[in-house]
């Protein structure tokens, strides 16, 4: 299995655990990504108000980056870029009128994107298409009853014509959970908006938010929460460091990337993850449930 | 040659406004075939009929053509008109010079100029148009219902009423349906099964009716008057001959299986009636729960029986019977919960849909009436309603409003607060539509008397929280937004056709609209018949309906099928297409295209045969007949030739 690679600005920033631990579970799957050359930003936010043309640029540029590649799959790991890269397909296979538009002002690329040429995929989907048996054989490691809280946040999910599963009811990590030895914790918040980017203007939201999700993870009994979108991570992680200062007796929870868990539970050297980057130390619990 | 008359019509100004009536009156006076032209303001109106029959006879028209509206709004008008001068209704043909022209141009000279090519074509349609009568059929005067429910119920007692035979066929063991299930009904308040049995017993009793329960429809044939249809009754591995209902089987079964009827909140045995005033009580074993049919073990109920009923060998066996009418009145199910992530998907136990509250309050329901909730058997102190959930959602469910829902909520949130004085009812709205006689009055009464607190808004998530339902919405009244922690929720769902329904319709022939219901013949006037004579509708399998609505339409049914009865013959156009015997090869080419089935290729003769009740006269036969053996009567080649020419030729 050979797929294109998008990684996006904050896999080689801020999410680096992210990305050397996805690669080194997909690696041991058997399935080769091959990094686009040559990429840009997604466009992020940008793109999705929704009259500007200009601003679906980024998006369409890097779509018609990977239909050169000549790989049908597109695998994006950040689910911010996932979103939106998926959104400009949509957008470019239903408006006819602005599809033209874009083309005609991209009169330097050989290539036209027409929608249908790559498939953007997510990791969930991704594992999903590997096979649940097949990973469940990778899994080496048996947690001692750890107990995982799956945090969905929105950009998997919505809007609903690009979701990768129930927008309201998904299934998908719990199944991956379920076939990696561990047990699902199910809380209320796990599809919930972690604030998104009022973190920037707005901080008492996402801490509003923040103390909401992990408060109930943690009331459900999760020994840590694991997650996709590297913004997620840092709304949950980061901020739960500021409600620790501001209430003592704030409880907090250990959060991991997806694939971080897995990579352990698959006995991947943990040296290819820098725990130094969370705020919450997971490494405690980690040890004390034998992944470490 | 015949004596055709011709009589334009200015339809005050409808036609009159854009063709030159007079002109046309004049151009075609001396047309060959015209022996009489004169206009009138009014053809349709009674001078204007008058008018007409007296040309008639003055004249000694033998055909006569009126130039005026579209023949759906006319023709039957005009055709009654000549048949009193004794003219015979076919040799009366309209020209549509409104819908076809006046109306939809501008250009007086050209409508003028169109006009009288279309006078011109029928003219030429009308001097070769053969004097027809009708084609007879006889009725056979016996209905099948499909349905026990109240609208089944109705249908079949008021036919039987009215001295007619009915077959009532239900699918369940016992007719009664959804209203058996329900405990008050609003706005009256009254008990649902104290105003359902006496019904449910008249059906029994009935000497016309014959009731079958257990049973489905398997098969049918035929037509108006005259269906023949094959009706599976489901084993019981009862005998209900020498059943007597004593229970003893029922009391002593060992295996216990969920109660379908008490939505799952109570138990039934797998030898079972589905209620206790169950019509007719007698029980019927599921063989999916026995465990003689499981494990080849058991026969407790066989061995205890006092009248030998029991009989594990039993199959299904199939009734073939003739009737004259099909009612279909199979009612409704409830959108399952499961579909609705939002709100647990099913998986919260104290989320129920509204059909599982009803039995909470039934005073014969699993709790005994007292509203108990289903974890953990606590009387709610806190109760959130939710409505239009499933309905009025284009974009994730349905889009239509299921009607009910906000009348009985209401009645759900009034009789909570009857039972438990000291809880709190909240119901989430869109809108309250309470229209109905007492239905507003009802509505305010739960707001003023009741204390029921109406929260216009939706309720975007509900979660488990230790013990509590933890309900998040918005009051779109104050904008704010508001949440509850509910010891028990109640989800008013969608109404949907019952299972089966698409089948169903496949079999009967009749159509269902985009959300899967029955669609009746017009909206408006025609509300209670499908498309195919013959076949009527009653209840929710058409539409969501409240009761007092389902017994309305059921008793329109039930006088539909009487109409239909009273008449020794029922009259079907001769406008069908026949065959010509000197013609035809027994090509069958016309056979494969007709889409009524009245056509039959006759092997030994080599010839088509044609039934010509069942032909609608199409058409497509007579475009697929190679030879022209296919004419359809009053719409030959020669006519539909000589039609073309004359409006061709200027």
């Amino acid at each position: 299995m050979e797929l294109s690679y998008y990684p996006g600005c904050t896999l080689k920033a801020n999410a680096k655990n992210f990305e050397t631990s996805a690669l080194a579970i997909l690696q041991h799957l058997d399935v080769t990504v091959k990094e686009l050359e040559d990429w840009y930003c997604c466009g992020v936010c940008f793109s999705q108000t929704q009259d500007n043309l200009m601003q679906q640029i980024a998006p369409v540029r890097t779509l018609v980056k990977a239909k050169e590649s000549n790989r049908r799959q597109l695998l994006a790991l950040c689910t911010m870029c996932f979103n939106t890269l998926k959104r400009a397909i949509e957008f470019i296979k239903n408006d006819k009128e602005k599809r033209d538009t874009i083309h005609q002002f991209m009169d330097r690329e050989d290539t036209k994107f027409y929608g249908d040429e790559v498939e953007v995929i997510d990791i969930l989907t991704l594992i999903r298409q590997i096979g649940l048996d097949k990973l469940k054989a990778a899994i080496v490691k048996k947690a001692v009853d750890l107990k995982v809280a799956s945090y969905y946040g929105c950009m998997l999910l919505r809007p609903q014509e690009i979701a990768i599963d129930s927008p309201d009811d998904p299934v998908i990590m719990e199944e991956i959970i379920t076939h990696a030895g561990c047990e699902n914790v199910y809380f209320p918040f796990r599809t919930e908006c972690c604030g998104s980017y009022q973190i920037v203007s707005e901080p008492e939201i996402v801490r509003e938010r923040a103390r909401k999700i992990v408060g109930s993870a943690v009331k459900n009994g999760a020994d840590l929460m694991v997650m996709l979108c590297p913004l997620c991570y840092y709304n949950l992680d980061e901020v739960q460091r500021d409600i620790q200062e501001e209430d003592a007796t704030f409880q907090p929870l250990p959060v991991l990337y997806f694939t971080q868990l897995l990579a352990l539970l698959m006995g991947l050297k943990p040296d290819l993850q820098d725990f130094r980057l969370h705020a919450i130390d997971p490494r405690p619990v980690l040890k004390r449930k034998g992944l470490l | 040659m015949k004596r055709v008359g011709v009589f334009v019509c200015h339809c005050g100004i409808n036609i009159a406004s854009t063709v030159d009536v007079s002109r046309v009156v004049e151009d075609l006076h001396d047309y060959p075939g015209i022996a009489y032209i004169q206009d009138y303001k009014y053809m349709c109106s009674d001078p204007g009929q008058n008018l007409l029959k007296e040309a008639i006879k003055s004249e000694k028209l033998d055909a006569v053509v009126i130039a005026a509206c579209s023949p759906t709004l006319h023709e039957n008008t005009f055709r009654l008109a000549v048949q009193t001068v004794g003219m015979n209704p076919y040799n009366c043909e309209i020209a549509n010079i409104r819908e076809q022209c006046s109306w939809v141009h501008k250009d007086r000279t050209v409508a003028t100029e169109k006009a009288k090519r279309i006078i011109r074509a029928v003219v030429e349609k009308a001097l070769l148009d053969e004097s027809l009568e009708p084609i007879k059929v006889p009725v056979v005067r016996k209905a099948v219902v499909l349905g026990g429910g109240i609208a089944g119920i109705q249908a079949a007692l008021n036919i039987a009423n009215s001295d007619y035979e009915v077959i009532l066929v239900e699918k369940q063991s016992s007719i009664g349906g959804r209203m058996a299930q329900l405990s008050e009904t609003f706005p009256t308040l009254d008990c649902s099964q104290c105003i359902l049995t006496p019904k449910m017993v008249d059906v029994a009793q009935h000497p016309k009716i014959r009731l079958l329960t257990y049973a489905e429809l398997a098969d049918v044939s035929g037509f108006v008057g005259n269906f023949k249809v094959k009706i599976r009754q489901k084993a019981r591995y009862v005998d209900w001959d020498k059943c007597t209902g004593c229970g003893l089987c029922i009391e002593k079964c060992p295996q216990k299986v969920a109660s379908e009827f008490d939505q799952g909140l109570g138990k039934r045995k797998a030898i079972f009636t589905p209620f206790a005033q169950a019509v007719p009580n007698k029980p019927v074993i599921d063989c999916d729960n026995c465990t003689y049919f499981k494990t080849g073990k058991c026969r407790v109920c066989e061995k205890l029986c006092p009248f030998e009923a029991i009989n594990f060998v039993e199959t299904d066996t199939y009734i073939e019977e003739e009737v004259g009418a099909i009612v279909v009145a199979t009612g409704y199910d409830v959108y399952p919960v499961l579909n609705m992530g939002e709100y647990g998907s099913g998986k919260i136990p104290d989320v129920v849909d509204g059909l599982t509250f009803e039995r909470l309050l039934s005073s014969s329901g699993p709790t005994g009436g007292e509203v108990r909730r289903p974890s953990d058997g606590k009387i709610p102190k806190e109760i959130v309603f939710i409505k239009c959930v499933g309905s009025r959602d284009p974009e994730h469910h349905f889009p239509y409003c299921s009607k009910i829902c906000c009348m009985y909520t209401t009645k759900h949130a009034m009789l909570y607060k009857h039972r438990v004085p000291d809880g709190q009812p909240y119901i989430f709205y869109m809108d309250v539509r309470a229209g109905g006689k007492g239905y507003e009055e009802f509505y305010q009464r739960a707001q003023d008397e009741d204390k029921v607190l109406f929260l216009r808004g939706k309720v975007s998530k509900l979660y488990q929280d230790d013990d509590k339902v933890v309900v998040c919405g918005i009051d779109t009244l104050s904008g704010s937004n508001v949440e509850i922690r509910a010891d028990l929720v109640v989800l008013a769902m969608a109404i949907r056709p019952s299972k089966g329904i698409e089948e169903l319709a496949k079999l009967l022939k009749i159509s269902i609209d985009q959300n899967g219901f029955l669609t009746e013949a017009h909206p408006k006037l025609r509300p209670v018949e499908s498309l195919s004579a013959g076949i009527y509708l009653a209840g929710c399998a058409q539409a969501p309906k409240d009761i007092p609505d389902t017994v309305a339409q059921a008793t329109a049914t039930a006088a539909m099928v009487a109409n239909l009865f009273a008449k020794e013959y029922l009259l079907h156009d001769p406008i069908i297409t026949g065959v010509d015997e000197e013609l035809c090869s027994g090509c069958g080419l016309c056979v494969a295209v007709c889409p009524y089935d009245a056509r039959k290729t006759n092997r030994e003769k080599g010839l088509v045969e044609v039934n010509e009740v069942l032909c609608e006269a199409c058409g497509a036969c007579a475009a697929a007949c190679p030879s022209g053996a296919a004419q359809q009567r009053n719409f030959t080649d020669e006519q539909l030739n000589r039609m073309v020419r004359a409006i061709l030729t200027t």
